[in-house]
Protein backbone atom coordinates (compact mmCIF):
# COMPACT_ATOMS: atom_id res chain seq x y z
CA UNK A 1 0.00 0.00 0.00
CA UNK A 2 1.21 3.31 -1.33
CA UNK A 3 1.51 5.39 1.91
CA UNK A 4 1.08 9.37 1.38
CA UNK A 5 2.19 9.85 5.23
CA UNK A 6 6.19 10.58 5.75
CA UNK A 7 7.66 7.08 7.20
CA UNK A 8 8.22 9.05 10.83
CA UNK A 9 4.93 10.15 11.60
CA UNK A 10 3.78 6.65 10.55
CA UNK A 11 5.91 4.82 12.63
CA UNK A 12 4.76 3.93 16.00
CA UNK A 13 8.49 4.57 17.68
CA UNK A 14 10.74 6.94 16.46
CA UNK A 15 14.56 7.25 18.14
CA UNK A 16 16.54 10.06 16.57
CA UNK A 17 20.30 10.70 18.38
CA UNK A 18 19.42 9.41 21.51
CA UNK A 19 22.55 9.48 24.11
CA UNK A 20 22.35 8.84 28.21
CA UNK A 21 24.97 9.32 30.40
CA UNK A 22 24.96 8.12 34.30
CA UNK A 23 28.14 10.39 35.30
CA UNK A 24 30.78 9.71 33.28
CA UNK A 25 29.68 6.76 31.95
CA UNK A 26 27.81 7.16 28.75
CA UNK A 27 25.05 4.21 27.98
CA UNK A 28 23.78 5.62 24.47
CA UNK A 29 26.10 7.63 22.57
CA UNK A 30 23.45 8.41 19.48
CA UNK A 31 21.09 5.43 18.87
CA UNK A 32 18.64 5.70 15.97
CA UNK A 33 15.46 3.92 14.80
CA UNK A 34 12.44 3.31 13.97
CA UNK A 35 9.30 0.91 14.52
CA UNK A 36 6.93 0.35 11.90
CA UNK A 37 3.29 0.04 13.13
CA UNK A 38 1.49 -3.53 13.99
CA UNK A 39 5.39 -4.87 13.66
CA UNK A 40 7.72 -6.66 16.15
CA UNK A 41 10.94 -4.99 16.66
CA UNK A 42 13.60 -6.59 18.81
CA UNK A 43 16.37 -4.85 20.21
CA UNK A 44 19.81 -7.20 20.48
CA UNK A 45 22.22 -6.77 22.48
CA UNK A 46 24.14 -8.11 25.82
CA UNK A 47 23.95 -7.41 28.82
CA UNK A 48 25.14 -3.88 29.70
CA UNK A 49 24.05 -2.50 25.75
CA UNK A 50 22.09 0.11 27.01
CA UNK A 51 18.83 -1.85 25.87
CA UNK A 52 16.97 -1.29 29.39
CA UNK A 53 18.03 2.41 28.87
CA UNK A 54 16.57 2.56 25.81
CA UNK A 55 13.36 1.13 26.99
CA UNK A 56 13.02 3.28 29.96
CA UNK A 57 13.28 6.17 27.90
CA UNK A 58 10.42 5.37 25.72
CA UNK A 59 8.78 4.56 28.74
CA UNK A 60 9.00 7.96 30.34
CA UNK A 61 10.67 6.03 33.40
CA UNK A 62 13.96 8.20 32.47
CA UNK A 63 14.89 11.34 30.70
CA UNK A 64 17.66 11.65 27.63
CA UNK A 65 20.12 13.42 27.99
CA UNK A 66 19.99 14.51 24.14
CA UNK A 67 18.33 13.56 21.02
CA UNK A 68 14.58 13.37 20.24
CA UNK A 69 12.10 9.79 20.83
CA UNK A 70 8.45 9.70 20.17
CA UNK A 71 5.86 6.98 21.10
CA UNK A 72 2.49 6.66 19.15
CA UNK A 73 3.61 10.15 17.60
CA UNK A 74 4.00 11.68 21.08
CA UNK A 75 7.37 13.34 22.26
CA UNK A 76 8.51 11.32 25.46
CA UNK A 77 10.03 14.35 27.04
CA UNK A 78 7.38 16.39 26.80
CA UNK A 79 3.99 14.49 25.97
CA UNK A 80 4.84 12.12 29.00
CA UNK A 81 1.18 11.40 29.97
CA UNK A 82 -0.15 11.05 26.30
CA UNK A 83 2.81 8.51 25.47
CA UNK A 84 1.53 6.45 29.09
CA UNK A 85 -1.34 6.63 28.09
CA UNK A 86 -0.29 4.68 24.63
CA UNK A 87 2.08 2.23 25.84
CA UNK A 88 2.25 -0.70 28.36
CA UNK A 89 6.00 -2.00 29.87
CA UNK A 90 6.84 -5.62 30.92
CA UNK A 91 10.44 -4.79 33.19
CA UNK A 92 13.10 -6.68 33.09
CA UNK A 93 11.80 -8.49 36.31
CA UNK A 94 8.24 -9.90 36.36
CA UNK A 95 6.50 -7.00 37.86
CA UNK A 96 3.83 -8.56 39.69
CA UNK A 97 2.49 -8.20 43.30
CA UNK A 98 3.80 -11.22 44.83
CA UNK A 99 1.13 -11.12 48.04
CA UNK A 100 -2.15 -10.77 45.64
CA UNK A 101 -3.29 -13.53 43.60
CA UNK A 102 -2.97 -13.59 39.79
CA UNK A 103 -6.44 -11.89 39.40
CA UNK A 104 -5.93 -9.45 42.02
CA UNK A 105 -3.37 -8.20 40.04
CA UNK A 106 -4.76 -7.76 36.90
CA UNK A 107 -8.30 -6.23 38.87
CA UNK A 108 -6.03 -3.63 40.15
CA UNK A 109 -4.05 -2.55 36.78
CA UNK A 110 -7.34 -2.47 35.30
CA UNK A 111 -8.91 0.00 37.83
CA UNK A 112 -5.66 2.33 37.67
CA UNK A 113 -6.43 2.55 33.78
CA UNK A 114 -9.91 3.09 35.24
CA UNK A 115 -12.09 0.94 32.92
CA UNK A 116 -15.54 -0.40 33.42
CA UNK A 117 -15.93 -4.09 34.63
CA UNK A 118 -12.21 -4.57 35.92
CA UNK A 119 -13.28 -8.05 37.05
CA UNK A 120 -14.84 -9.47 33.71
CA UNK A 121 -11.51 -8.26 32.18
CA UNK A 122 -9.55 -9.84 34.45
CA UNK A 123 -11.22 -12.89 34.01
CA UNK A 124 -11.13 -12.86 30.64
CA UNK A 125 -7.45 -12.02 30.59
CA UNK A 126 -6.86 -15.43 33.22
CA UNK A 127 -8.60 -17.20 30.32
CA UNK A 128 -6.32 -16.20 27.53
CA UNK A 129 -2.97 -17.06 29.35
CA UNK A 130 -4.03 -20.32 30.74
CA UNK A 131 -4.08 -19.00 34.37
CA UNK A 132 -7.93 -19.71 34.97
CA UNK A 133 -6.87 -22.46 37.64
CA UNK A 134 -4.43 -20.46 39.02
CA UNK A 135 -6.34 -17.32 39.50
CA UNK A 136 -6.91 -17.26 43.25
CA UNK A 137 -3.68 -18.57 44.39
CA UNK A 138 -1.18 -15.89 45.95
CA UNK A 139 1.19 -15.16 42.34
CA UNK A 140 4.55 -15.89 45.16
CA UNK A 141 3.72 -20.10 44.32
CA UNK A 142 3.74 -18.93 40.89
CA UNK A 143 6.33 -20.79 38.36
CA UNK A 144 8.47 -18.14 36.49
CA UNK A 145 6.52 -18.93 33.22
CA UNK A 146 3.00 -18.42 34.83
CA UNK A 147 4.83 -14.69 36.03
CA UNK A 148 5.87 -13.88 32.90
CA UNK A 149 2.47 -14.88 31.09
CA UNK A 150 0.72 -12.48 34.09
CA UNK A 151 3.03 -10.11 33.46
CA UNK A 152 2.45 -9.62 30.21
CA UNK A 153 -1.12 -10.11 30.60
CA UNK A 154 -1.38 -7.20 33.06
CA UNK A 155 0.59 -5.14 29.98
CA UNK A 156 -2.24 -6.00 27.50
CA UNK A 157 -4.54 -4.18 29.69
CA UNK A 158 -6.98 -1.49 28.00
CA UNK A 159 -5.47 -2.52 24.64
CA UNK A 160 -2.45 -0.44 24.42
CA UNK A 161 -1.18 0.06 21.30
CA UNK A 162 2.46 -0.46 21.82
CA UNK A 163 3.74 -2.66 24.23
CA UNK A 164 7.54 -2.63 25.67
CA UNK A 165 8.35 -5.91 26.65
CA UNK A 166 12.28 -5.77 28.52
CA UNK A 167 13.59 -9.28 28.02
CA UNK A 168 10.83 -10.76 28.75
CA UNK A 169 12.03 -14.77 28.60
CA UNK A 170 15.81 -14.04 30.68
CA UNK A 171 15.57 -16.35 33.38
CA UNK A 172 12.90 -18.72 32.39
CA UNK A 173 13.41 -22.51 31.54
CA UNK A 174 12.45 -23.55 27.64
CA UNK A 175 8.73 -24.63 28.22
CA UNK A 176 8.17 -20.94 29.53
CA UNK A 177 9.94 -19.60 26.81
CA UNK A 178 7.51 -21.09 24.63
CA UNK A 179 4.53 -20.12 26.52
CA UNK A 180 6.01 -16.41 26.32
CA UNK A 181 6.69 -16.60 22.37
CA UNK A 182 3.46 -17.62 21.74
CA UNK A 183 1.67 -14.53 23.71
CA UNK A 184 4.01 -12.23 22.18
CA UNK A 185 3.19 -13.63 18.70
CA UNK A 186 -0.74 -13.06 19.45
CA UNK A 187 -0.34 -9.71 20.56
CA UNK A 188 1.19 -8.72 17.16
CA UNK A 189 -0.98 -10.66 15.29
CA UNK A 190 -3.95 -8.64 17.51
CA UNK A 191 -1.94 -5.59 15.79
CA UNK A 192 -0.54 -4.42 19.01
CA UNK A 193 3.17 -2.88 18.35
CA UNK A 194 5.98 -4.94 20.41
CA UNK A 195 9.34 -3.37 20.87
CA UNK A 196 11.40 -6.41 22.46
CA UNK A 197 14.44 -6.53 24.05
CA UNK A 198 16.76 -9.73 24.34
CA UNK A 199 20.32 -10.75 24.70
CA UNK A 200 19.14 -14.45 22.66
CA UNK A 201 19.82 -14.34 19.77
CA UNK A 202 17.31 -17.45 18.61
CA UNK A 203 14.14 -15.56 20.39
CA UNK A 204 15.43 -12.17 17.96
CA UNK A 205 15.34 -14.77 14.78
CA UNK A 206 12.19 -16.08 16.12
CA UNK A 207 9.69 -13.43 16.48
CA UNK A 208 11.24 -9.94 15.02
CA UNK A 209 10.04 -8.32 11.93
CA UNK A 210 13.00 -6.27 12.27
CA UNK A 211 16.39 -6.39 14.04
CA UNK A 212 18.84 -3.85 16.10
CA UNK A 213 21.83 -4.86 17.15
CA UNK A 214 22.69 -2.29 19.73
CA UNK A 215 26.06 -2.36 21.07
CA UNK A 216 28.19 -0.48 23.59
CA UNK A 217 25.51 2.27 23.03
CA UNK A 218 25.08 2.56 19.35
CA UNK A 219 23.08 0.89 16.66
CA UNK A 220 25.46 -1.37 14.57
CA UNK A 221 22.68 -2.92 12.09
CA UNK A 222 19.49 -2.68 11.30
CA UNK A 223 16.88 -4.86 9.72
CA UNK A 224 15.31 -7.94 8.77
CA UNK A 225 16.93 -10.91 9.63
CA UNK A 226 17.47 -11.48 5.75
CA UNK A 227 19.28 -8.16 5.41
CA UNK A 228 21.43 -9.17 8.45
CA UNK A 229 22.48 -12.45 6.88
CA UNK A 230 23.30 -10.47 3.61
CA UNK A 231 26.20 -8.80 6.10
CA UNK A 232 28.36 -12.08 5.66
CA UNK A 233 29.89 -13.16 2.68
CA UNK A 234 27.42 -15.47 0.94
CA UNK A 235 27.58 -18.97 1.96
CA UNK A 236 30.00 -21.34 0.50
CA UNK A 237 28.82 -24.54 -1.39
CA UNK A 238 31.54 -27.23 -0.68
CA UNK A 239 29.41 -30.62 1.14
CA UNK A 240 26.56 -28.62 2.68
CA UNK A 241 25.46 -25.41 2.28
CA UNK A 242 25.45 -23.56 5.42
CA UNK A 243 23.70 -20.61 5.83
CA UNK A 244 25.72 -17.60 8.39
CA UNK A 245 23.13 -17.85 11.29
CA UNK A 246 22.18 -14.57 13.53
CA UNK A 247 24.93 -15.57 15.60
CA UNK A 248 27.64 -15.73 13.34
CA UNK A 249 26.29 -12.02 12.58
CA UNK A 250 26.14 -11.04 15.84
CA UNK A 251 29.61 -12.13 17.22
CA UNK A 252 31.24 -11.48 13.65
CA UNK A 253 29.64 -7.37 14.00
CA UNK A 254 30.34 -7.35 17.87
CA UNK A 255 33.56 -9.69 18.62
CA UNK A 256 33.38 -12.58 20.72
CA UNK A 257 36.41 -11.21 23.00
CA UNK A 258 33.72 -8.43 24.54
CA UNK B 1 -4.35 14.31 35.03
CA UNK B 2 -7.12 15.55 37.14
CA UNK B 3 -8.11 15.38 40.84
CA UNK B 4 -10.77 12.15 40.44
CA UNK B 5 -7.95 10.44 39.36
CA UNK B 6 -5.45 10.85 41.86
CA UNK B 7 -8.31 10.36 44.16
CA UNK B 8 -9.59 7.07 42.75
CA UNK B 9 -5.56 6.02 41.96
CA UNK B 10 -4.53 6.74 45.34
CA UNK B 11 -7.51 4.65 47.10
CA UNK B 12 -6.80 1.75 44.44
CA UNK B 13 -3.28 1.65 45.62
CA UNK B 14 -3.86 2.46 49.17
CA UNK B 15 -6.49 -0.43 49.19
CA UNK B 16 -3.26 -3.13 47.75
CA UNK B 17 -1.19 -1.81 50.61
CA UNK B 18 -4.00 -2.57 53.16
CA UNK B 19 -3.87 -6.31 51.86
CA UNK B 20 -0.31 -6.79 52.09
CA UNK B 21 -1.03 -5.67 55.96
CA UNK B 22 -3.86 -7.85 56.03
CA UNK B 23 -1.87 -10.85 54.82
CA UNK B 24 0.68 -10.59 56.77
CA UNK B 25 -0.62 -9.38 60.36
CA UNK B 26 2.29 -10.34 61.82
CA UNK B 27 3.76 -6.63 61.03
CA UNK B 28 1.16 -4.84 63.25
CA UNK B 29 2.11 -7.65 65.75
CA UNK B 30 5.74 -6.92 65.17
CA UNK B 31 4.85 -3.32 65.59
CA UNK B 32 2.85 -3.17 69.03
CA UNK B 33 5.37 -5.98 70.40
CA UNK B 34 8.96 -4.22 71.10
CA UNK B 35 6.60 -1.17 72.82
CA UNK B 36 4.41 -2.92 74.76
CA UNK B 37 7.62 -5.00 75.83
CA UNK B 38 9.20 -1.95 76.90
CA UNK B 39 5.80 -1.11 78.62
CA UNK B 40 5.63 -4.14 80.65
CA UNK B 41 9.23 -3.86 81.61
CA UNK B 42 9.44 -0.08 82.92
CA UNK B 43 5.58 -0.91 84.50
CA UNK B 44 6.71 -4.40 86.28
CA UNK B 45 10.28 -4.07 86.56
CA UNK B 46 11.94 -0.45 87.19
CA UNK B 47 8.71 1.58 87.52
CA UNK B 48 8.46 0.88 91.47
CA UNK B 49 11.96 2.45 91.66
CA UNK B 50 10.85 5.24 89.70
CA UNK B 51 9.69 9.17 91.29
CA UNK B 52 7.26 10.50 88.94
CA UNK B 53 4.95 12.55 91.09
CA UNK B 54 1.52 11.65 91.65
CA UNK B 55 -0.57 8.88 89.42
CA UNK B 56 -0.22 5.63 88.19
CA UNK B 57 3.09 5.00 86.49
CA UNK B 58 1.89 2.72 83.59
CA UNK B 59 -0.56 6.38 82.92
CA UNK B 60 3.07 8.34 83.27
CA UNK B 61 4.33 6.38 80.66
CA UNK B 62 2.13 5.45 78.07
CA UNK B 63 2.41 8.73 75.85
CA UNK B 64 6.06 7.76 75.34
CA UNK B 65 5.00 4.24 74.50
CA UNK B 66 3.00 5.39 71.80
CA UNK B 67 6.04 7.09 69.91
CA UNK B 68 7.75 4.69 70.23
CA UNK B 69 4.87 2.34 68.39
CA UNK B 70 4.98 5.02 65.58
CA UNK B 71 8.89 5.35 65.51
CA UNK B 72 8.92 0.80 65.18
CA UNK B 73 6.12 1.06 62.73
CA UNK B 74 7.23 3.29 60.02
CA UNK B 75 10.64 1.16 59.91
CA UNK B 76 7.30 -1.20 57.83
CA UNK B 77 6.56 2.09 55.46
CA UNK B 78 9.69 2.50 54.53
CA UNK B 79 10.33 -1.80 54.04
CA UNK B 80 7.01 -2.03 52.00
CA UNK B 81 8.44 0.46 49.87
CA UNK B 82 11.90 -0.84 49.15
CA UNK B 83 9.75 -3.77 48.36
CA UNK B 84 8.18 -2.03 45.26
CA UNK B 85 10.67 -0.53 44.21
CA UNK B 86 12.94 -3.71 44.45
CA UNK B 87 10.10 -5.88 42.64
CA UNK B 88 10.29 -3.74 39.29
CA UNK B 89 5.88 -2.98 40.06
CA UNK B 90 7.22 0.79 41.13
CA UNK B 91 8.24 0.68 37.50
CA UNK B 92 4.95 -0.83 36.28
CA UNK B 93 3.17 2.02 38.29
CA UNK B 94 5.00 4.92 36.83
CA UNK B 95 4.98 3.58 33.31
CA UNK B 96 0.90 3.63 33.20
CA UNK B 97 -1.66 6.52 33.20
CA UNK B 98 -1.94 7.38 36.89
CA UNK B 99 -1.53 10.15 38.85
CA UNK B 100 1.66 9.34 39.40
CA UNK B 101 2.30 10.98 43.11
CA UNK B 102 -0.46 8.12 44.19
CA UNK B 103 2.02 5.86 44.62
CA UNK B 104 3.43 7.37 47.38
CA UNK B 105 0.39 8.86 48.76
CA UNK B 106 -0.90 5.42 48.98
CA UNK B 107 2.12 3.98 51.04
CA UNK B 108 1.40 6.93 53.55
CA UNK B 109 -2.11 6.54 53.55
CA UNK B 110 -1.19 2.66 54.71
CA UNK B 111 1.08 3.92 57.13
CA UNK B 112 -1.29 6.26 59.16
CA UNK B 113 -3.86 2.98 59.09
CA UNK B 114 -1.08 0.52 60.05
CA UNK B 115 0.10 2.88 63.09
CA UNK B 116 -2.87 3.77 64.26
CA UNK B 117 -4.20 0.16 64.69
CA UNK B 118 -0.72 -0.68 66.40
CA UNK B 119 -1.44 2.42 68.83
CA UNK B 120 -5.42 1.34 69.58
CA UNK B 121 -3.35 -2.27 70.64
CA UNK B 122 -0.70 -0.80 72.87
CA UNK B 123 -3.46 1.45 74.04
CA UNK B 124 -5.79 -1.61 75.22
CA UNK B 125 -2.64 -3.51 76.47
CA UNK B 126 -1.98 -0.66 79.11
CA UNK B 127 -6.01 -0.66 79.99
CA UNK B 128 -5.34 -4.07 80.64
CA UNK B 129 -2.51 -3.76 82.87
CA UNK B 130 -3.94 -0.67 84.92
CA UNK B 131 -4.15 2.69 82.42
CA UNK B 132 -7.16 4.83 83.25
CA UNK B 133 -7.53 8.22 81.72
CA UNK B 134 -10.43 10.73 82.91
CA UNK B 135 -9.98 12.36 79.67
CA UNK B 136 -13.31 13.54 78.01
CA UNK B 137 -13.89 13.19 74.22
CA UNK B 138 -12.15 15.91 73.53
CA UNK B 139 -8.65 15.54 74.91
CA UNK B 140 -8.82 12.49 73.63
CA UNK B 141 -9.88 13.62 69.43
CA UNK B 142 -6.76 15.94 70.53
CA UNK B 143 -4.45 12.95 71.63
CA UNK B 144 -5.24 11.08 68.44
CA UNK B 145 -5.12 14.53 66.23
CA UNK B 146 -1.12 14.66 67.88
CA UNK B 147 -0.09 11.20 66.76
CA UNK B 148 -1.45 11.18 63.25
CA UNK B 149 0.51 14.51 63.03
CA UNK B 150 3.42 13.22 64.42
CA UNK B 151 2.59 9.66 62.17
CA UNK B 152 2.87 11.29 58.94
CA UNK B 153 6.45 13.48 60.04
CA UNK B 154 7.41 10.39 60.53
CA UNK B 155 6.28 8.43 57.93
CA UNK B 156 7.62 10.97 55.40
CA UNK B 157 10.63 10.84 56.70
CA UNK B 158 10.64 6.80 56.49
CA UNK B 159 9.84 7.23 52.36
CA UNK B 160 13.31 9.02 52.28
CA UNK B 161 15.19 5.26 53.23
CA UNK B 162 12.50 3.41 51.22
CA UNK B 163 13.11 4.99 48.35
CA UNK B 164 16.84 5.35 48.56
CA UNK B 165 17.63 2.05 50.47
CA UNK B 166 20.36 -0.48 48.64
CA UNK B 167 19.34 -2.96 51.44
CA UNK B 168 16.44 -4.15 53.60
CA UNK B 169 18.46 -3.14 56.34
CA UNK B 170 19.25 -0.37 55.00
CA UNK B 171 15.08 0.60 54.61
CA UNK B 172 14.37 -0.42 57.92
CA UNK B 173 17.01 0.42 60.20
CA UNK B 174 16.82 4.44 60.38
CA UNK B 175 13.96 3.82 62.81
CA UNK B 176 15.89 2.82 65.86
CA UNK B 177 17.68 5.86 66.60
CA UNK B 178 13.89 7.65 66.66
CA UNK B 179 12.70 4.48 68.74
CA UNK B 180 15.90 5.34 71.19
CA UNK B 181 14.93 8.94 71.44
CA UNK B 182 12.10 8.75 73.76
CA UNK B 183 14.47 6.87 76.12
CA UNK B 184 16.30 10.90 76.72
CA UNK B 185 13.09 12.50 77.13
CA UNK B 186 10.52 12.95 80.02
CA UNK B 187 8.82 9.96 78.58
CA UNK B 188 10.35 7.34 81.59
CA UNK B 189 11.62 9.76 84.14
CA UNK B 190 11.59 13.58 84.95
CA UNK B 191 14.20 15.14 83.19
CA UNK B 192 14.81 16.82 86.65
CA UNK B 193 17.25 14.27 87.94
CA UNK B 194 19.35 13.66 84.48
CA UNK B 195 22.86 15.87 84.44
CA UNK B 196 23.03 19.06 82.63
CA UNK B 197 23.55 18.70 78.87
CA UNK B 198 21.90 15.72 78.34
CA UNK B 199 18.49 17.69 80.74
CA UNK B 200 19.32 20.33 78.06
CA UNK B 201 19.31 17.76 75.36
CA UNK B 202 16.20 15.83 76.53
CA UNK B 203 14.48 18.88 77.19
CA UNK B 204 14.57 20.99 74.30
CA UNK B 205 14.36 17.49 71.72
CA UNK B 206 10.93 16.93 70.41
CA UNK B 207 9.72 13.79 72.05
CA UNK B 208 9.49 16.19 75.40
CA UNK B 209 7.05 18.18 74.23
CA UNK B 210 5.12 15.67 72.74
CA UNK B 211 5.05 13.67 75.63
CA UNK B 212 4.45 16.23 77.74
CA UNK B 213 1.19 17.19 75.91
CA UNK B 214 -0.40 13.61 75.83
CA UNK B 215 0.11 13.37 79.27
CA UNK B 216 -1.71 16.98 80.12
CA UNK B 217 -4.14 15.90 78.35
CA UNK B 218 -4.09 12.12 79.47
CA UNK B 219 -4.67 13.75 83.14
CA UNK B 220 -7.09 16.60 82.26
CA UNK B 221 -4.31 18.70 83.45
CA UNK B 222 -4.56 22.23 81.74
CA UNK B 223 -2.34 21.96 78.33
CA UNK B 224 0.95 24.15 78.94
CA UNK B 225 2.85 25.89 75.85
CA UNK B 226 4.36 22.25 75.15
CA UNK B 227 1.31 21.80 72.48
CA UNK B 228 2.54 24.79 70.63
CA UNK B 229 5.81 23.53 70.71
CA UNK B 230 4.69 19.62 70.00
CA UNK B 231 2.88 20.91 67.02
CA UNK B 232 5.28 22.96 65.81
CA UNK B 233 7.98 20.08 65.81
CA UNK B 234 5.48 17.50 64.54
CA UNK B 235 4.54 20.31 61.13
CA UNK B 236 8.22 21.04 60.91
CA UNK B 237 9.57 17.47 60.59
CA UNK B 238 5.80 16.77 58.61
CA UNK B 239 7.20 19.43 56.09
CA UNK B 240 11.05 18.78 55.80
CA UNK B 241 10.34 15.54 55.39
CA UNK B 242 7.58 16.08 52.60
CA UNK B 243 9.43 18.47 50.56
CA UNK B 244 12.65 16.10 50.96
CA UNK B 245 11.38 12.97 50.41
CA UNK B 246 8.98 14.20 47.44
CA UNK B 247 12.67 16.12 45.94
CA UNK B 248 14.18 12.63 45.87
CA UNK B 249 10.92 10.78 44.34
CA UNK B 250 11.21 13.25 41.65
CA UNK B 251 14.70 12.80 41.00
CA UNK B 252 13.93 8.71 40.94
CA UNK B 253 11.30 9.01 38.24
CA UNK B 254 12.34 11.79 36.12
Amino acid sequence: MPSTASPVQGSAIHVEGLTKSYKKLEVLSGVDFDVARGSIFALLGSNGAGKTTVVNILSTLLHADAGTASVNGFDVGTKGADVRQSISLTGQFAAVDEILSGRENLVLVAKLRHLKNPEKIADDLLERFNLTDAALRKVSTYSGGMRRRLDIAMSLIGNPPIIFLDEPTTGLDPQGRIEVWKAVQELADHGTTVLLTTQYLNEAEELADRIAILHKGRILVNGTLTELKQLLPAAKVEYVEKQPTLEDVFFALVGTDK
Amino acid sequence: MTTTHFLADTAVLTGRSLKHITRSIDTIITTAVIPIAFMLLFVFVFGGAIKHGSGSYVSYLLPGILLITVASGISYTAYRLFQDMQSGIFERFQSMPIARSSVLWAHVLTSLIANLVSVVVVVLVAVLIGFRSSAGILAWLAIAGIVIVFTLALTWLAVIPGLTAKTVDGASGFSYPLIFLPFISSAFVPTATMPGPIRAFAEYQPVTSIVNTIRDLFTQQPVSGDIWVALAWCIGILLVGYIAAMAVYRRKIA
